[in-house]
């Protein structure tokens, strides 16, 4: 069946973006679902393709929709300057954190998601400028300057250096 | 003092992302500039760090059993034991089959069902569209340009007109998923709010326009010359029906 060789493969692709997008892995889980039920009923639009980024396009609109109706307050804030202290990840507790994974988790999470995802998709999927694009829907050029961002702000939030203060003035 | 190219090219240069020319240039660059040097050796680290930790959350086993109950008939855990009623379910499910066949190709029956579904959609990619940094792929109120990058990328001729005598004006264009397929949106604004025009190709015949709305949004959905409009804003409905009377008489 098509679904199945089609979307099924990118199960974890699905997920993965999902889990990063709204940060909690209960709230992932039933948003993937809907969206990979989405891609269900809507196979017969998919004419040919990156199928891993046609369902991963349909995950990420469903996140944000989901996350507007839920948290709308994550997606109006550029730099989450709120969240960052939230989160209490500044370079001090992520150093006394010790846990290099739950480190870098957190510092993932105090990235605005639009930061954030270029980041998930391009170091952990490994996906293309052009498929970054294709999954977001911005442009080429943005996806650079957001990835070249996202880099600089994860920098800052781990270390504190280098470059931070450039970092910070820009946002 | 921060290299120039420490921004832009450095990171397409790090991800492989530049043309063969332009890497051995760039490549050339990093070997004098030490700022770019350095810069991508934290880089490489930072790319080793995220792939040592092992944060890629793969799937939980329950998302891929919920996804397979939710595609395949509920009747077959109890297949085995009872082969009698597994006959019966069989018979049953053919018969629900024909019947979803028959609803499906009928599309009288299921167009409420359908409009309100597309409505659903259309009004969540506007709700995404109001999001900061997401309106425009294409950000220009030049009819030509904005016509020109979508030529590139859709397989329809798509109208594009500004109305900004008439008061809806040109912002730009982006492509949007809508019910799995792309589909071109050309945003307007009226009055500081912004419109937006979906519209992808149709086999159907020309349809009148129909109106409705959902969470506080108005749209207007109709069929010209193969093509299906849909448009949608907060505005006055008034303000949609005249962009909509503007657009049908210019396509």
């Amino acid at each position: 069946m098509r679904f199945e060789q089609l979307v099924l493969p990118h199960v974890d692709a699905a997920f993965n973006l999902a889990r990063w997008l709204l940060r909690r892995r209960e709230d992932a889980e039933d948003v993937a679902q809907e969206a990979l039920l989405r891609a269900y009923r809507f196979i017969r639009g998919f004419h040919g393709g990156d199928a891993r980024a046609w369902v991963l396009q349909i995950v990420r609109n469903t996140c944000y929709t989901w996350l507007e109706k839920n948290r709308p307050r994550e997606l109006s804030v550029e730099f989450n300057e709120e969240l960052h202290q939230q989160s209490d990840a500044t370079p001090e507790s992520l150093a006394i954190a010790g846990d290099e994974r739950e480190r870098l988790t957190r510092a993932l999470e105090t990235l605005p998601p639009r930061y954030r995802e270029v980041l998930v998709l391009r170091e952990l999927e490994g996906c293309s400028y052009k498929e970054i694009a294709a999954i977001t829907s911005i442009p080429i050029g943005t996806v650079m300057s957001s990835l070249s961002r996202a880099r600089r702000q994860l920098f800052v939030v781990l270390d504190g250096s280098p470059g931070s203060e450039e970092a910070n003035r820009e946002m | 003092m921060r290299c120039d190219f420490a921004d832009s090219l450095l990171h397409s240069y790090f991800d492989t992302e530049l043309s063969s020319v332009d890497t051995a240039e760039f490549g050339r660059h990093v070997q004098k500039c030490s700022d770019c040097g350095s810069e991508l050796v934290h880089l490489d680290l930072l790319r080793e760090r995220l792939q040592l930790a092992q944060i890629y959350d793969p799937a939980p086993p329950s998302l891929c059993r919920k996804i397979n109950a939710q595609i395949r008939p509920k009747a077959q855990t109890t297949l085995r034991s009872q082969p009698l009623l597994w006959h019966w379910l069989a018979a049953a499910t053919a018969l629900l089959f024909v019947a979803i066949v028959l609803w499906r190709m009928s599309p009288g029956l299921r167009n409420d069902d359908y409009q309100a579904e597309l409505a659903a959609e259309i009004v969540d990619a506007h709700l995404r569209s109001l999001q900061p940094g997401d309106v425009t792929g294409m950000a220009s109120n030049d009819e030509r340009a904005v016509k020109g990058w979508f030529d590139s990328k859709i397989k329809f001729a798509l109208p594009v007109h500004d109305f900004a005598n008439q008061g809806f004006a040109l912002k730009g264009g982006r492509l949007e998923l809508l019910e799995g397929r792309s589909v071109a949106a050309l945003v307007y604004e009226r009055n500081g709010r912004l419109i937006n025009v979906f519209v992808w190709p149709t086999q159907g015949p020309d349809k009148s326009a129909r109106t409705g709305s959902q969470r506080g949004f108005q749209w207007v959905d109709w069929r010209q010359d193969k093509m299906e409009f849909c448009a949608v804003s907060d505005t006055d409905p008034a303000d949609l029906e005249q962009l909509r009377q503007l657009i049908y008489s210019n396509t």
